[in-house]
């Protein structure tokens, strides 16, 4: 009589654990892409002086590509560490939105919320959103395992052995983060008519700003476009 | 040196607050109607605004390069039903043979 909800319990844990797996597996396309651009950050960060120590701590501490490169590129054309801060703020402001709509699929109380909130990563994000603003908490766990070690393993061979890696641009690498997210995009567009617009809507604030705007305010600015569920509601 | 460790350490800070404040405001609450009709929007919103930034976006200029065309040659191979790895192959391929011949 016990034994049954036992077995079940089990078997949703195993299920749980399979989600960490197959999130960790749909996400190994992207590390792949993390750990080229890991290798950019490394070789540029050696190439301003960083030393390899400051630019390994930097990915273990902050492990955000947007933000490092951000700091990299404005301390490096001789900006003062405050703009640098400003900058990858900006740019990971995005985070804010993501955490909110995340938050409902976590666990625990604040302090644990706090540190599952740290494992949103844009790509692990997206794989994990389920439509109708449902997330898949075990998935984007195990997405983000994949991406940090290969963010990681880049920045130390970029950094370490720049000069072997050679130029990530010359393989048309750079590309390949982009059409990722494209990928994402088109998937979240199956959604329907209302997911077709927002995007269609996003990606002209996003055009008009960019060349106004510091980096990163045009991507948060064009979250404005989801307010268009407001009137789907209404 | 010491400027870039204490920029390091106050942007890991920030990017960790950042992080950490929409799970800890929200809490384990359901979300009101309203509000989950935004959200569910909010994945196609960040994404396209991110396509945008990263493949036409060049220290806060609009830019039209090898990058871009690679991206172009990616969205065609999805519209056609290519598999994902075969498009982002051809996006990075298209770049460098682009590159190679510019």
């Amino acid at each position: 009589m016990s034994l049954t909800p036992r077995t079940e319990k089990k078997g949703e844990r195993l299920g749980q654990r399979e989600r960490y797996y197959a999130g960790a597996r749909a996400a190994l396309p992207f590390a792949l892409a993390t750990g080229v651009l890991g290798v950019s950050f490394g070789v540029l960060a050696g190439s301003l002086g960083w030393g390899a120590l400051a630019a390994i701590v930097s990915s273990v501490v902050i492990c955000s590509g947007s933000a490092q490169f951000a700091v990299a590129a404005v301390l490096g054309s001789g900006g003062g560490p405050f703009a640098a801060i400003v900058a990858a703020i900006l740019l990971n402001a995005r985070f804010g939105p993501m955490g909110v709509a995340i938050g409902p699929y976590l666990k625990g109380g604040p302090l644990r919320r706090a540190l599952e909130g740290q494992t949103v990563l844009d790509a692990s994000w997206a794989l994990a959103s389920r439509g109708g603003g449902r997330f898949d908490r075990e998935f984007m766990i195990g997405a983000t395992v994949p991406q940090v070690v290969a963010w990681l393993g880049g920045t130390a061979v970029g950094v370490l052995g720049g000069d072997f890696v050679g130029d990530p641009e010359r393989l048309g690498l750079d590309a390949i983060f982009p059409a990722f997210f494209l990928v994402l995009l088109m998937e979240e567009l199956r959604g329907g008519r209302s997911a077709i617009t927002v995007a269609l809507i996003a990606t002209a604030l996003a055009l008009l700003l960019v060349p106004h705007v510091p980096p990163g305010v045009p991507v948060i600015a064009a979250c404005a476009a989801a307010l268009i569920g407001l009137r789907r509601t209404s | 040196m010491t400027t870039l460790w204490l920029t390091i350490l106050a942007v890991a800070l920030a990017n960790a607050a950042i992080k950490a404040s929409g799970p800890v405001l929200v809490g384990g609450r359901e979300l009101p109607p309203r509000a989950n009709a935004v959200i569910s929007l909010l994945a196609p919103a960040l994404l396209a605004a991110l396509v945008v930034t990263e493949t036409f976006g060049e220290d806060g200029a609009l830019v039209l390069d090898e990058k871009a065309l690679g991206v172009g040659v990616a969205a065609v191979a999805l519209l056609l039903r290519a598999p994902v790895l075969v498009a982002v192959f051809l996006a990075a391929l298209t770049a460098a043979l682009a590159r190679a011949f510019s």
